[in-house]
C-alpha cells in the first residue's frame, strides 16, 4: 500500500530507533566478552547459543502459530535471541545438546509466550529458563571446563570435543567427563567455606587468579565493556547496574572487612561469577525491571543485595538468577510506589 | 541590560533535528495579492466576532468585518480592499486544530489604501485599551491566536511577562526572522505589555541556536537600557518554548496542576503578538497580515512570507515555487504538535505560524507498531515526568483512577514520548483520545457523588424531623400525665382546630 498523508495530528518524524535495533546493539555488546569467553573456555558457549537461538527461535514460532498470532513481528525482534545469548553466557560450556535447547525453550514458552509474548512477561525468560534446567539438572549445571593456562586436563578441549559431546554424549578418545570438568571458583569457595577452609587455602588452587577465577575475570572484564556501550549509546540507563554492584559490593566489602577468612573480596564477588552479566545485561531487561528511575535504584540494589546473602548463606554458589526473579515479582509494586513528581503537582 | 545565563533546564525535552535552515536563508518576502481571501470570523475556540459587513458590501483595507461582540471575541478585518462575495460556514484549521467556522469572503480590488490614521485609537484608560487591542484584531500569533486583551486583563498585577521567542518547534522559522529584522519594534511592544501588565520583569527567551537573533535581540534592548527587559537564551531542546517550560526553565517554579501562568501572576505572550502591538499602538494599523514559515523539503523555495489573513494557502505554497510532489504531507504548524493538513484549500489565520510539506516517504514511515517493552525512554524524555509507559496500559484498559493518577490531564502533547519510542507506538494520539473519555468519566463520577451526597443529606434530614416529631410527641404527652388543666387546654385547642377545619376546606391546617 502506498504511503498516504495522514490526517491525524501525530509528531511527523521518523523514529530515532527501533526494538530490533536495540537487541542487535545488545547482541553487538556481548560480542568481545564471547570471543575471549572462547579463548578461555574453548567453543562450547559457540555450539550451545547456535542450539539456544534455533530453539528459542522455534519455540516462539510454535507458540505464535498456537496463539493465532503473526509470526514476522515477534520473530524479527531479536528479543528470543537476546534471550538465548544470555541463558548461552550463562550455562556452563560443555552440555548435551539437548539442555540448551530445553532452557531456551522454557524461557521462550513459560518465560514468555505464555504471559503473552514479549512486553507482557512478569519473569526475566531467560533466568526462568536458566533457573529451571539449575534445579532440574544440578549435575551438569555445576560441570564447568578449566580455564585455559590452568593447566588441568580439559583446558583445552577442542572444537570437535565439544561438538562430540554436545551430539553423542561421549568425549572423543574414552576420557570421562569427570576427568575434564571442575567446579566454578564460587563453587570451590562455597564448598571450601562448608569445609572449614580458610580462603587463603582455597583460592590457591589452579582456578583461581588474584582477583577472581582465572579467565573469568578477562571474560567479565569485557562483559562489564559491553555494558559501558550499552550504557554509552542509552540502550540502558545507569540506575540498575549501579544499584546491582553497590548492593552486592557493600555488603561484601563490609563483611570482607570484618573477617577476610572467611568472606571473600569484593573484587571476588564482582569478578568470579555473574555479578557484571546480570548487573549489565540481565537486570537491564526493561520488560521485567522497574521502569521509575527510584524504582530502578531499588530494584537494582534489592538484586544485589539477594545475590550477595545467597551466594554467602543460600545453598547456590551463584545467586544472580534467584535474586532477578524474586525482584521480578515486587517490579509492580516499586513502579507504584516511586511514580515521580509530575509537573505542578505537589 | 543584565543576562540571566544559564537558566536551570526544564526535566526531560530532546534535542530534535531542527530543519530551519531551510526558510531562513532567503528574505521575508510578502505574498502578492490573492484574488479571494477567506476571512475566518473565530480564530481560536472562544466566541466569534460579530460580523460587520453584509454580501455586496465594499470595504477598505483595515476595515472590520467582525467586530469585538461577546467578552473573548477579537475583531477581524479586511486585509485588502474589496467587496463581500460571500459566506460560508466551513472548517478551518486555527487556534485549536480544525473547526467549522464563519467565514466572510472577500474578491479584493487592488486598491488598498492606506488605513487611515487617527489619534484616537490608543486611549488612556486600561479598560479601553484592552478594547483597543481586542477591536484591533490582536491576538498571539505562537499558534494558538489566543485574544490578547483577555490574557492582559486576566491578573490585575503581574509579576513577569514571558515573551516566548523559543520557537523549539522544528521547521518553524517566522518568530526568527521577525527577531532579525524587528528588533526595535518587539521591544517597544514589550514595553507596552510591561505597562498594561503592570508586570515588574520582562524576560525574553530565545533558544541558543537563533545566534543573529539573539544578537539583534540583545543589542535592541541595550539601545533601551529598561532594567525590566531582560534577554534569556535558552538551551536548544525541544519543547523548551512551552508555557509550562517556560516558567519552569525562567523562574524555576511550576505552573500547577490544571491552572495557567496566569494565575500565578506570569503572563506569556509570543514575540510576534508584542510586534503587532507595538505596530498598532505607533501606526493605529490592526493585525491585517502575519509571518508565515513556507517549509519543508515538499517545497522548491521555502521561505518566510508575509501573508494578509484569509490568503488560501495554496497560493503561498505556489509563491514559494510549488509543490515538488503534489502528494505531499502538508502540516500547519512544526513536524511535532502541528496539524495536518487535508487540501490546499484552507485560508492562513492569526495562528497560521507555519506551513510545512512533506515528501510523504519522509512524513510518514509507518514501520509496524510493536508491544511496549517498557524501556522508559518516553519516561525520560517527558517534559511532564509522566510515565508514558504505564499511561498507555491504563489508557488501553481504560482505567480512569489509574489515568488521574498517572497524569493524562498534565500530557501536554508534545509528542517526544512518540519520537523515542523503539516500539513506534502512537503514545501521544492515544492519550489525546484518553483526555475526552476521563473528563466525561470524571464529571460522572462528580454527579454520582452529588447524587449520594444530595440522598445522604435527604435521608439525614428525615431523620432528624421523625426525632424531631417524637420528641414533641414524648413532651407533649409527659405534659398530659402531669396535670389535667394542661389536658384541657391542649384538647381544646384540638377541637378548635377540628371545627375550623371542617367549616373551611380551604384551610391548610
Amino acid at each position: 500500500m502506498p504511503p498516504v498523508p495522514s490526517l491525524t495530528p501525530i509528531a511527523h518524524i521518523g523514529p530515532m530507533t527501533s526494538v530490533p535495533r536495540v537487541m542487535l546493539t545488545v547482541l553487538c555488546a556481548l560480542v568481545p566478552a564471547l570471543i575471549v569467553y572462547v579463548w578461555y573456555f574453548g567453543w562450547g558457549i559457540v555450539i550451545n547459543l547456535l542450539i539456544a537461538v534455533a530453539a528459542a527461535l522455534a519455540a516462539e514460532a510454535t507458540t505464535l502459530i498456537m496463539r493465532h498470532r503473526e509470526l514476522r513481528p515477534a520473530l524479527t525482534d531479536g528479543s528470543a535471541i537476546v534471550t538465548a545469548a544470555l541463558l548461552a553466557f550463562a550455562l556452563p560450556p560443555l552440555l548435551p545438546w539437548w539442555l540448551p535447547a530445553l532452557a531456551a525453550g522454557i524461557a521462550i514458552v513459560l518465560g514468555k509466550q505464555l504471559y503473552g509474548g514479549v512486553g507482557a512477561n512478569l519473569f526475566n525468560p531467560a533466568m526462568v529458563g536458566y533457573v529451571v534446567v539449575l534445579i532440574s539438572f544440578p549435575v551438569e549445571m555445576i560441570q564447568w571446563l578449566p580455564p585455559r593456562g590452568s593447566d588441568l586436563p580439559g583446558a583445552d578441549i577442542g572444537f570437535v570435543a565439544h561438538l562430540a559431546y554436545a551430539f553423542t554424549a561421549n568425549l572423543p578418545d574414552d576420557q570421562a567427563i569427570d576427568a575434564v570438568t571442575q567446579a566454578t571458583p564460587l563453587d570451590l569457595t562455597k564448598l571450601g567455606l562448608a569445609n572449614m577452609q580458610t580462603l587463603a587455602e582455597i583460592q590457591t588452587g589452579p582456578l583461581f587468579d588474584r582477583l577472581g577465577g582465572r579467565g573469568w575475570l578477562w571474560t567479565n572484564a569485557w562483559i562489564a565493556l559491553g555494558g559501558l556501550y550499552l550504557l554509552y549509546r542509552g540502550i540502558i540507563r545507569w540506575h540498575i547496574p549501579v544499584a546491582v554492584l553497590l548492593g552486592l559490593l557493600i555488603p561484601a566489602f563490609a563483611l570482607y572487612l570484618v573477617d577476610a577468612s572467611r568472606f571473600p573480596s569484593p573484587a571476588f564477588h564482582l569478578f568470579a561469577g555473574a555479578a557484571l552479566l546480570g548487573a549489565f545485561f540481565i537486570a537491564t531487561d526493561p520488560v521485567t525491571a522497574a521502569t521509575t528511575n527510584r524504582g530502578r535504584l531499588i530494584y537494582g540494589a534489592g538484586i544485589g543485595v539477594l545475590t550477595y546473602a545467597i551466594r554467602t548463606w543460600g545453598g547456590y554458589p551463584e545467586g544472580l538468577a534467584f535474586a532477578v526473579l524474586l525482584m521480578n515479582t515486587s517490579v509492580p509494586i516499586i513502579d507504584r510506589y516511586t511514580q515521580p513528581r509530575i509537573y505542578g503537582h505537589e | 541590560m543584565a543576562e540571566l545565563n544559564p537558566v536551570r533546564p526544564f526535566t526531560g525535552g530532546l534535542r530534535l533535528p531542527p530543519n530551519k535552515n531551510l526558510s531562513t536563508t532567503m528574505p521575508i518576502t510578502t505574498l502578492a495579492r490573492p484574488q479571494r481571501l477567506c476571512i475566518p470570523l473565530a480564530q481560536h475556540a472562544g466566541p466569534p466576532a460579530r460580523r460587520a459587513v453584509s454580501i455586496g458590501a465594499s470595504v477598505g483595507r483595515g476595515d472590520p468585518i467582525g467586530a469585538t461582540g461577546e467578552h473573548g471575541s477579537v475583531a477581524v478585518h479586511a486585509s485588502h480592499s474589496g467587496r463581500i462575495v460571500a459566506l460560508q460556514r466551513r472548517p478551518i484549521l486555527a487556534g485549536n486544530g480544525l473547526f467549522d467556522a464563519d467565514c466572510v469572503i472577500l474578491e479584493t480590488d487592488g486598491v488598498d489604501a492606506p488605513v487611515a490614521r487617527t489619534d484616537q485609537h490608543w486611549p488612556d484608560t486600561l479598560a479601553a485599551r484592552l478594547a483597543a487591542i481586542a477591536a484591533a484584531g490582536i491576538a498571539g500569533l505562537g499558534g494558538a491566536a489566543f485574544p490578547t486583551h483577555i490574557k492582559l486583563g486576566a491578573h490585575a498585577r503581574y509579576r513577569t511577562l514571558i515573551l516566548n521567542g523559543a520557537e523549539c518547534e522544528p521547521y518553524i522559522s517566522c518568530d526568527d526572522m521577525l527577531m532579525r529584522t524587528h528588533p526595535d519594534s518587539i521591544i517597544a511592544g514589550a514595553l507596552i505589555m510591561l505597562d498594561l501588565s503592570q508586570a515588574t520583569q520582562c524576560l525574553i527567551a530565545i533558544e541558543r541556536d537563533k545566534a543573529l537573533a539573539l544578537e539583534k535581540m540583545q543589542y535592541a534592548a541595550a539601545v533601551r537600557a529598561d532594567p525590566r527587559i531582560v534577554i534569556v537564551p535558552l538551551p536548544t531542546i525541544y519543547p523548551a518554548g512551552g508555557e509550562r517550560q517556560l516558567v519552569e526553565s525562567l523562574l524555576a517554579e511550576e505552573v500547577p496542576r490544571g491552572r495557567h501562568p496566569t494565575d500565578i501572576g506570569v503572563i506569556c505572550q509570543n514575540i510576534g503578538t508584542a510586534h503587532a502591538l507595538a505596530r498598532f499602538v505607533s501606526d493605529g494599523e490592526p493585525l491585517l497580515s502575519r509571518i508565515v514559515t513556507v517549509t519543508g523539503l515538499g517545497l522548491r523555495t521555502p521561505q518566510n512570507v508575509e501573508a494578509p489573513i484569509g490568503a488560501p494557502i495554496s497560493a503561498l505554497l505556489d509563491h514559494c515555487g510549488g509543490l515538488v510532489d503534489p502528494r505531499s504531507q502538508l502540516i500547519v504548524g512544526g513536524n511535532m504538535m502541528g496539524h495536518p493538513l487535508p487540501n490546499a484549500d484552507y485560508p492562513v489565520t492569526k495562528a497560521t505560524n507555519c506551513i510545512v510539506a512533506l515528501p510523504l516517504a519522509e512524513a510518514v514511515k509507518s514501520e509496524p507498531e510493536r508491544p511496549c517493552i517498557r524501556c522508559g525512554d518516553c519516561a525520560d524524555a517527558c517534559p511532564a515526568r509522566l510515565l508514558p509507559q504505564e499511561l498507555l496500559r491504563a489508557a488501553r484498559s481504560d482505567r480512569s483512577e489509574l489515568l488521574t493518577g498517572l497524569g493524562l490531564e498534565d500530557c501536554i502533547e508534545c509528542g517526544c514520548c512518540d519520537v523515542v519510542c523503539p516500539s513506534h507506538i502512537a503514545l501521544t494520539a492515544s492519550f489525546r483520545a484518553a483526555k475526552p473519555g476521563l473528563r466525561q468519566q470524571i464529571l460522572h463520577q462528580q454527579l454520582a457523588t452529588a447524587a449520594a451526597q444530595r440522598h445522604d443529606r435527604r435521608q439525614a434530614r428525615l431523620q432528624r424531623s421523625a426525632a424531631e416529631a417524637d420528641a414533641r410527641q414524648q413532651a407533649l404527652q409527659q405534659a398530659l400525665a402531669a396535670d389535667s388543666a394542661t389536658r384541657r387546654t391542649v384538647i381544646d385547642a384540638a377541637v378548635a382546630r377540628a371545627r375550623k377545619q371542617r367549616n373551611d376546606p380551604n384551610a391548610l391546617t
